[in-house]
């Protein structure tokens, strides 16, 4: 069964005197536990795609459905993770964690118990009671994934979640999402323009095109874990997810010169 | 450390010490007269008579605290905080709902904004004739003029706190599956405490001018009432003690509130503790 099903979605914008198409006609299967990564440069609508999947955004043709229910708002069922973390500033982190039980009502105690653990499970025991202004970016993201685990939900969006980080707590934290992946089996679509991440982190790869942003590749990648970025599998497919990005980014430089976008 | 802040402070004292003397020294050659200009030591002599008690210890008339607390500096200056409480607070618990209300709803901000804006241009001390015609004289009067200074701030700086509350945090809240009213309560309201706390800290420095104004025209105590009422009577000494007064109590408060803020924003970057 497919968890998440997206079919002939399209998703158009009116900018002053023209229209921007971001998304067109995009079908996508994508099974329980499965670990995809959209892959693509600026522009090519990777992140207009898990916005509609989220639920912040409609698509203007075509329907997505989770877990077989068609989607229509924001939910707990597809935990976010975003690029700039967007924890609560005014929260420790305890009560990041714990903000997703409180609205569901969760019982105290088990709450308490809950947080606890995913605290420990991602290394953050000892920062229960900081602010997030206290913490590294690396840290910061940590608290981010432990505030969507929380909610159990079977979908983890993430945008470009390790996008702001550097290379080494990059690293660190694409592992500890895997481990979490292996152990929790849930399913991840992950937003990245950074080729190697998708090689080292998905069971499948999906290139987008820019602009209109239509599906141009879809690879599934077959090489076991943990995946060795010197390894000749490795690098051949990196060669070739190189030289499909790179025709999507001249195209978006292409456009860029003629002054038909900023972005 | 503890070098630098004791350096500073005396840094600090050396611009008032030298004020000081040159004021001491006018008076003391006779070169101003003192009753335009008296001596800081005159000033300061009539300062300890206007706070310490104006009758003997009596224990008849009450215990030993009351007696020391009995000087009419302290009745005037408990008389004018009361005022900047009590109209303060009038203010700001109407200001407070009104201006989350028109933070966060659009239709609210287009129905009240324009009466907003012709209404906060009016200085409160224009309301003083209209106060006594309304409200009579003594306390009530006072009060209103003190609320009208505390309101404006209060709600203009609630209205742009709760408008820029960062989208991110509104998307993050409704992802974990929060409805419209924990939105309100437990992530508009917080994101905009920064920006409804200085209008609490400005709110609060109008208040205490207006309370001195109010206090020249309304009531029969208070340390504005009594800085006018030695200005009838030519005591310049008296005049410039109540303002020193006001000025220190001024300041009280400004750290008080400063105090009370940094502990409630300890979460918000760029804060010293």
């Amino acid at each position: 069964m497919s968890d998440i099903l997206i079919n002939h979605v399209y998703k158009r914008f009116a900018v002053p005197g023209n229209e921007v198409v971001a998304l067109k006609d995009i079908n996508l299967d994508i099974a329980s536990g499965e670990f995809i990564c959209l892959l693509g440069p600026s522009g090519c609508g990777k992140s207009t795609l898990l916005n509609a999947i989220a639920g912040f955004s409609h698509p203007t043709e075509g329907s997505i459905t989770v877990g077989g229910r068609p989607v229509v708002d924001p939910g707990p069922d597809r935990g976010m993770v975003f690029q700039e973390y967007a924890l609560f500033p005014w929260m420790t982190v305890f009560k990041n964690v714990r903000f997703g039980l409180e609205v569901k009502g969760v019982a105290n105690d088990v709450a308490d118990a809950r947080v606890r653990e995913l605290l420990d499970m991602l290394g953050l025991s000892e920062f229960g009671e900081r602010f997030p202004k206290d913490l590294s970016g690396g840290m910061r993201q940590r608290v981010a994934i432990a505030r969507v685990l929380a909610l159990d939900s079977p979908v983890l969006l993430m945008d470009e979640p390790f996008g702001a980080l550097d290379a080494l707590t990059r690293r660190s934290l694409q592992d500890e999402l895997l481990k979490i992946w292996a152990r929790l089996g849930k399913t991840i679509v992950f937003v990245t323009h950074s080729i190697e991440e998708a090689i080292y982190l998905a069971d499948r790869i999906v290139v987008l095109t820019y602009r209109p942003g239509t599906l141009k590749r879809d690879i599934r990648v077959e090489m076991p874990r943990p995946r060795d970025a010197a390894s000749p599998e490795f690098n051949t497919l990196k060669r070739e997810l190189s030289r499909l990005v790179s025709e999507e980014q001249q195209r978006h430089e292409a456009a860029e010169r003629a002054g038909l976008t900023t972005d | 450390m503890r070098r630098n802040t004791w350096l500073a402070a005396l840094q600090g004292a050396v611009v008032p010490l030298v004020l000081l003397a040159i004021w001491q020294a006018a008076s003391s050659s006779g070169l101003v007269n003192a009753k335009i200009l008296p001596s800081p030591v005159a000033v300061a002599v009539r300062w300890w008579a206007y706070l310490a008690p104006a009758e003997p210890y009596d224990p008849a008339n009450g215990g030993y605290v009351a007696w020391l607390f009995s000087g009419e500096l302290i009745m005037d200056a408990m008389g004018s905080l009361y005022r900047v409480v009590m109209g303060f607070l009038v203010g700001a618990v109407l200001a407070l709902p009104m201006g989350l209300a028109m933070g966060a709803s659009r239709a609210a901000f287009r129905w009240l904004n324009p009466l907003v804006e012709v209404l906060r241009p009016i200085p409160p001390i224009a309301y003083i004739p209209l106060s006594i015609l309304w409200f009579g004289l003594g306390n009530p009067p006072a009060i209103f003029l003190i609320s009208l200074g505390a309101f404006f701030p209060v709600l203009v700086n609630t209205i742009a706190g709760v408008r820029q509350v960062d989208g991110i945090y509104l998307r993050a809240a409704r992802n974990l599956g929060a409805g419209p009213l924990t939105i309100f309560r437990r992530v508009m309201l917080p994101a905009a405490t920064p920006y409804i706390l200085s209008g609490v800290r400005i709110g609060i420095g109008t208040a205490f001018i207006v309370v001195i104004v109010s206090e020249m025209i309304a009531v029969n105590n208070g340390l504005g009432f009594r800085i006018l009422e030695a200005r009838e009577y030519f005591w310049s000494d008296k005049i410039i003690a109540g303002m020193l007064t006001i000025g220190l109590l001024g300041l009280a408060i400004d750290s008080g509130v400063t105090r009370i803020n940094n502990h409630l924003l300890r979460w918000h970057r760029g804060l010293e503790h």
